[in-house]
């Protein structure tokens, strides 16, 4: 079975035929886990067994659920798609141009939006997806594809973060900052314990080298993911991206008139609500969609090139000829009838539920 | 309307709707009618099922009390229920297709005209294919 995942353009990893969607370079990720996982190995090994009968039981449990949060959201994180907007068809590009009466090439140019709240917005033309990128939608380079909601692209996550992963960052960020917490206090506390049995502290550290291993980690980690989490969260109340952040998009002094964010709630409880409780969109690229072969799907970039040739060759001038060849290249890559389009309905999957990534 | 702006092979012309972001980033497509439409069917009833559709993800969008119950499950299982149950978007989404579906057979289809589901587009647009067979 021929699935759609298997004709991606950006620069994305696929895996689990279709469910998991990753950036392209996953060595980060890999790197993070490792740490993550080894300081709490550490402090199950060393650390709980003295605590657990010293102090409570509870205290492994707790540390084994912040574990289990993290790792569980840091994967969410990486394996979501995070908004890719597919790429124009051929057919979506023919239609543009044809929109754009001007006969100049779409690249540069920008439609404005104007917002029932009076805002104004500028859509910029993306040549790589070659369509008119949505409010708040970014094109990353690294991964290739044009992101809704761009926020950043997270190389520890090994993927952007934009509207459909966002909330589990903020979520992994989170529980990650209380298990650096946790995990630090308790070394403390274990060192501390310990250091009034035998009455000194180094012969306290002598005895639990890993304790000092651990607490080091967390030391440096603590202050980045913290200002981290901080940083989001701040970012959340005022519901505007990493992106628009770091541009300043709504905060230009340069205009007589403040621009505010036309995408806040107004207030910083809506917006969190909003953002992290709200509704989440499937997956736009249908990835697990069974491709039927005489669709005639897989488009590569150098077909597009040579559809987009042939129209701003032929596009002006006599009806008949540029009609003829128009419909060469429309026929070459998507002939569609409707007995066709209905078979492929018949075959086609619609969407899954359970193979949303 | 000029021939030259025709995208014709023997089979279909092919227009697209595309969103309407007026309102902001939520799902909306533009509630216009196409030109290229003019003739094949009346202009209230199609724009009456764009609204339709705009409406089936309007619901979809909503912040209620319904999407934060659903979230906070969610969450609270680690994500896992997402493994097991669509979430009210999803549904949402199925509606609209099925409706869209439904008004192809009972309406579009006889005038000559299709229309693809916007999922498939992404939620980009709406594609709707006109058939020179019946001009």
């Amino acid at each position: 079975m021929v699935r759609k995942w298997q004709f991606i353009e950006s620069k994305n990893r696929v895996y689990c035929n279709g469910r998991c969607i990753t950036g392209q370079n996953i060595g980060i990720l890999i790197l993070a886990l490792f740490l993550i996982t080894i300081t709490s190995g550490l402090f199950f090994a060393f650390d709980c067994p003295y605590l657990t009968k010293e102090l409570s039981p509870t205290i492994p449990v707790f540390a084994a659920i912040l574990f289990l949060s993290v790792i569980c959201c840091i994967l969410r994180t990486a394996c979501t798609d995070p908004g890719i907007l597919p790429r124009a068809t051929p057919d979506e590009i023919l239609y543009l141009e044809k929109e754009n009466s001007q006969n100049i090439t779409l690249a540069g140019q920008v439609m404005v939006v104007q917002m029932r709240s009076g805002h104004t917005l500028q859509l910029k033309y993306c040549q790589t997806c070659k369509l008119f990128r949505p409010p708040r939608v970014s094109h990353c380079s690294l991964c290739n594809a044009c992101i809704a909601n761009f926020d950043h692209h997270c190389p520890w996550v090994g993927n952007c973060i934009g509207l459909r992963n966002y909330r589990y960052f903020y979520f992994f960020l989170f529980s990650l900052s209380i298990l650096c917490v946790y995990i630090f206090v308790f070394n403390i506390v274990h060192i501390a314990l310990r250091a009034q049995k035998n009455s000194t502290v180094a012969d306290a550290i002598r005895e639990t080298p890993a304790t000092m291993i651990e607490a080091l980690i967390c030391f440096f980690s603590i202050w980045s993911v913290i200002g981290l989490w901080s940083y989001h969260t701040y970012l959340i109340c005022r519901s505007i991206t990493t992106n628009e952040d770091i541009k300043d998009t709504w905060n230009t002094s340069d205009h007589e008139e403040n621009i505010k964010n036309p995408f806040s709630r107004g207030n910083g409880w809506l917006n969190c609500f909003g953002t992290l409780c709200g509704p989440l969109p499937p997956s736009f690229l249908n990835l697990r969609t069974i491709v039927q072969q005489e669709n005639n799907i897989p488009m590569t970039t150098m077909r597009m090139n040579d559809s987009l040739q042939e129209t701003t060759k032929y596009h002006t001038g006599e009806n008949g000829i540029s009609n003829n060849r128009v419909r060469d290249s429309s026929v070459s890559n998507l002939p569609r009838s409707f007995q066709q389009q209905q078979q492929q309905q018949q075959h086609q999957e619609r969407y899954l539920p359970p193979d949303y990534a | 309307m000029e021939d030259t702006t025709r995208l014709t092979n023997d089979h279909s012309i092919k227009l697209f709707i595309q969103r309407d972001y007026s309102e902001g980033t939520a799902v909306k497509f533009q509630e216009r009618f196409p030109a290229e439409l003019e003739g094949r069917i009346d202009r209230q009833e199609f724009i009456e099922i764009l609204r339709d559709i705009n409406r089936f993800f309007a619901d979809a969008e909503a912040l209620s009390c319904t999407t934060f119950m659903e979230n906070c499950c969610t969450c609270l299982t680690g994500y896992l229920l997402l493994l097991c149950m669509p979430t009210h978007y999803e549904k949402c989404v199925k509606r609209a297709a099925k409706y869209i579906d439904e008004k192809n057979e009972s309406v579009l289809n006889p005038h000559g005209i299709f229309m693809v589901d916007p999922m498939e587009k992404g939620l980009r647009c709406i594609e709707v294919c006109i058939t020179n067979a019946h001009r």
